[in-house]
């Protein structure tokens, strides 16, 4: 692998830029590797990766039905944060947030870290108290937050309305080392790394069946035949009902659409993260200028990756009202993405009922933000066979043992 | 926007009027269940990528809940039926198999 570098530029430029490599391979399948993940998004890529740079685990291949990270990874709204309630998902989060600092350095990939800040705005008293709790719930956790005033809101982002009539800003959860990443270069600079440490990536291949014996996983089969594998890891996020099916157990997630939309790139005007959980928006600005907004999930199940009109309705609507300088904006494209959800809206990471086979799905609406620290806590469970510290909480048997990390009560809506 | 027509009011209602309430005819397990049975029918479920049996409320029209047939990775709507009956009724599983031949879900296929 050629190191990217700015002498390289210079180097390459003596060649017109002719001599660049491809970033990663595209290998045809080899018929045995150690570990298969299922899913190269971000997580599966980033699983196969720290199970190469941690655990020295390299006879690995990704196998994605479609294309390297075309799913939710290219998705998401691209905010990174850290600031939960609950202990499990402060530690996953923010080891997650900390592996982004120096991610592009690691990686040797420019994934445009930008921890710009994101605050959480408080419009209802019970917001305030809220965030108030997780402030100091983030200080014992060792996670840097604290609860601003109004006034400071208005101070790092000028463009809110603070004192809207239905709306009004009463404070905020500041965390100022959250921030956005480009999330395509994520899944590309994890891919390429796991090319050069000898991992196949094997795109447009769909994993049509698992094979088992005794209880045991055996192997895949897929549109491009069999793969046989020791250890199994399904990392498909709003599929891992289907994948589950086939390995025989059942899972509790519901799959449901995400949408979220981009404005008409303006100048330069808000350099923060803004989510207002009460009006179901969150929004920022990316760096060609568009704003780019999240918004609510449909509540029925549904695999079609576009929502319902009405929500984007609702969440503009809301968002005029905070935001007032939108109401003038057209809206470029809109989208949507096939979530995970949970029933305690925390990820699942965990031994299957199937034998050497592990399961990584449920983040649900705020899987983006974790890929470094998912892959991490991930690569750990298959290599040892058994949880760390990070994963230990999100085991499948919390659901069994009444164990829920419960962030919908925790964070509202968005996560 | 998805339109149900509600079964008891016969009122093509749009989305906005009405409220999600999740994977129908649930087999319920109570005091005595083992564990796994327990979990299973609070947490676990069918998520189907194709033919889906659904809950809906009739939320912002007549209150009433009743069953929709759903196909989740088309948004087609196959029929809508009594909130009274255990399983589909024979005219919606017809309607089914004849644009989904082949169809299961469960052991009502």
């Amino acid at each position: 692998m050629k190191r990217y570098s700015a002498f390289a530029v210079a180097r390459e430029a003596m060649t017109y830029h002719q001599g660049w490599e491809r970033a990663w391979r595209s290998p045809e399948p080899r018929d045995a590797y150690e570990v298969i993940v299922i899913g190269a998004g971000g997580h599966g890529l980033a699983t196969a990766y720290y199970l190469g740079r941690e655990h020295g685990i390299k006879n690995v291949a990704v196998i994605e039905k479609g294309w390297l990270g075309g799913g939710n990874t290219g998705r998401n709204t691209t905010i990174i944060r850290s600031n939960y309630l609950q202990d499990p998902s402060a530690a996953i989060y923010e080891k997650a947030r900390a592996l982004y600092e120096d991610l592009s350095q690691d990686l040797n990939y420019n994934i445009m870290f930008s921890p710009r800040g994101v605050m959480m705005v408080a419009q209802t008293h019970h917001e305030v108290r809220g965030y108030q709790r997780t402030a100091h719930a983030n200080a014992l956790q060792g996670v840097t937050t604290e609860f601003i005033t109004p006034e400071r809101v208005k101070e790092l982002c000028p463009i809110i309305e603070i004192n809207g009539p239905r709306y009004p800003v009463l404070g905020a959860l500041w965390q100022a080392r959250g921030g956005t990443a480009r999330h395509d270069a994520v899944a590309w600079g994890y891919a390429r790394k796991c090319s050069d440490m000898g991992m196949d990536i094997i795109q447009k291949t769909e994993v049509t069946g698992i094979r088992q014996k005794n209880g045991v996983v055996t192997g895949v089969e897929t549109s491009r035949g069999p793969i046989n594998c020791k250890k199994l890891c399904i990392v498909v996020a709003g599929h891992s009902s289907q994948l589950a099916e086939m390995a025989g157990f059942r899972l509790p997630i519901e799959s449901v659409a995400l949408q979220a939309l981009v404005s008409e790139p303006i100048k330069p005007c808000m350099d923060v993260v803004v989510m207002a959980n009460t009006v179901h928006g969150y929004l920022s600005q990316s760096d060609k200028g568009e704003m780019v907004i999240g918004g609510g999930t449909d509540g029925f199940n549904n695999y079609t990756q576009r929502g319902s009109f009405h929500h984007i309705e609702e969440t503009v609507r809301a968002l005029t009202e905070t935001f007032p300088m939108l109401a003038r904006l057209k809206m470029l494209r809109q989208w949507g993405g096939i979530v995970d959800m949970t029933g305690d809206r925390s990820p699942i990471l965990s031994t299957t009922p199937l034998g050497n086979t592990f399961v990584n799905c449920g983040w649900g609406t705020g899987g983006f933000k974790a890929i470094p620290g998912s892959g991490f806590a991930m690569a750990e469970l298959v290599a040892r066979g058994e949880p760390g510290p990070l994963a230990a909480a999100f085991s499948l048997g919390r659901f069994t043992e009444g164990r829920f990390i419960d962030e919908s009560v925790a964070a509202g809506v968005a996560h | 926007m998805l339109v149900l027509t509600c079964p008891y009011c016969g009122v093509a209602a749009e989305e906005t009027e009405l409220h999600a309430g999740g994977e129908a005819h649930l087999k319920r397990f109570g005091p005595g269940a083992s564990d796994e049975d327990f979990t299973g029918y609070l947490f676990g479920r069918e998520n189907p990528k194709g033919v889906h049996f659904e809950r809906w409320l009739h939320a912002n029209g007549c209150g009433k809940w009743f069953h929709a047939a759903r196909c989740t990775a088309t948004l087609e709507l196959f029929g809508t039926y009594s909130a009274q009956l255990t399983e589909p009724p024979e005219p919606i599983r017809k309607a089914i198999s004849a644009k989904r031949p082949g169809w299961r879900w469960r052991e009502f296929s």
